[in-house]
């Protein structure tokens, strides 16, 4: 599975990692809906530093698309909570 | 899963399908991107030959090195010839402080050599990958122009397409005319049929006129009626005459008279 990081580039993770990333990924979602600013920031940057420590980055010239996708790591909570609430980041 | 990663994910997709969708024409939107895709591969490989000249560069200037080193060993070996330690001490300390240059330069050629290669195998990856773009985007273009094709046809046999409209709107204009004429031409017959309007032709006659030459026409009848009884009237008693014949040859032809009236 490709994962890209929003800033950094896209990462291939093998999938029998996702499980554990996946926990993580749970975690962030439900600091995003409490609004936990600290929890968010602790798990969004495990997360990340999960993804980098299973993946290998993929060449910038790479074409692959990303199955996944991470904000990047000085996202705020509400950054991400707009990005998920309203129609995403690309207008329209 | 349903994390932060996945809805993310989601929503590049969902947007870059309606940002697919918004685009007049996908198959230039595939061109685009093919056109993309080449840009960046003339980059890379740019790229490739900047670092290929870099090399280049540096086995010229090691050569360079190299050369001078000899030079001055042998100037060296000279001047220890001649009994000159202390120049051959100075062309061997050149010599040295020429070594490390060619040894600090032959690192980063070795650095800039796997440097190329790596990118060389970047653009060969890539090119390949171009490749099979543009296969997929000439199959992708061809599937949507038949589909494209199959959905006006469709359109056409369901008659919803614009120009089919047009044609059924102008089928209906022309029965339209035809039903306006043929209920004009209806009316006409019976405004003239009822004597409102007079028939420029003079073929048809009003109700009255009708009425008059029927009943005219039927007193001609009448007229020549009488006239022909009289005739035979005044015949029968000439023959009577004429023939000496008996009564009843004057009978039979009072029993034939009321036959001809009759008639």
């Amino acid at each position: 599975m490709i994962v890209r990081i929003m800033g950094e580039g896209q990462v291939r993770v093998d999938d029998s990692r996702l499980t554990e990333l996946n926990a993580l990924d749970d975690e962030l979602l439900a600091a995003v809906r409490s609004g936990d600013e600290a929890a968010f920031q602790r798990t969004l940057s495990a997360l990340l530093d999960g993804v980098r420590a299973a993946g290998e980055p993929l060449p910038d010239a790479s074409l692959e698309p990303s199955g996944l996708i991470l904000p990047a790591g000085d996202a705020t909570l509400e950054e991400v909570r707009a990005l998920l609430d309203d129609d995403g980041l690309i207008p329209g | 899963m349903s994390g932060v990663m996945k809805r993310m994910g989601m929503i590049f997709r969902a947007k870059a399908n309606k940002a697919l969708d918004r685009a007049e024409d996908p198959r230039e939107t595939l061109d685009y991107s093919y056109q993309k895709q080449l840009e960046l591969l003339q980059k890379v490989r740019r790229g490739v030959a900047d670092v290929a000249t870099s090399r280049k560069r540096l086995e010229l200037q090691l050569n360079e090195l190299q050369k001078k080193s000899t030079t001055y060993e042998e100037q060296g070996r000279k001047a220890l010839a001649l009994g000159r330690e202390d120049l051959a001490r100075e062309a061997l300390s050149r010599r040295a402080a020429l070594q490390q240059q060619v040894t600090d330069l032959q690192a980063q050629h070795t650095q800039l050599q796997g440097e190329e290669e790596k990118l060389t195998l970047a653009s060969q990856r890539l090119q390949a990958k171009v490749d099979a773009f543009r296969t997929k985007k000439e199959t992708i273009k061809a599937t949507y122009t038949a589909a494209q094709a199959q959905t006006q046809i469709g359109e056409a046999f369901s008659g919803i397409s614009e120009e089919m409209g047009d044609v059924g709107m102008a089928i209906q204009r022309a029965e339209d005319k035809t039903e306006q004429l043929r209920a004009r031409a209806g009316a006409l017959d019976e405004l003239m049929a009822s004597g409102a309007l007079d028939d420029p032709s003079g073929l048809a006659k009003d109700d009255l006129q009708a009425e008059l030459d029927r009943l005219s026409g039927g007193s001609d009848v009448e007229l020549e009626l009488q006239r022909m009884k009289a005739e035979l009237a005044g015949g029968s008693g000439q023959q009577a005459i004429e023939g000496g014949q008996s009564g009843q040859a004057a009978q039979g032809q009072q029993q034939e008279a009321p036959r001809f009236d009759k008639q």
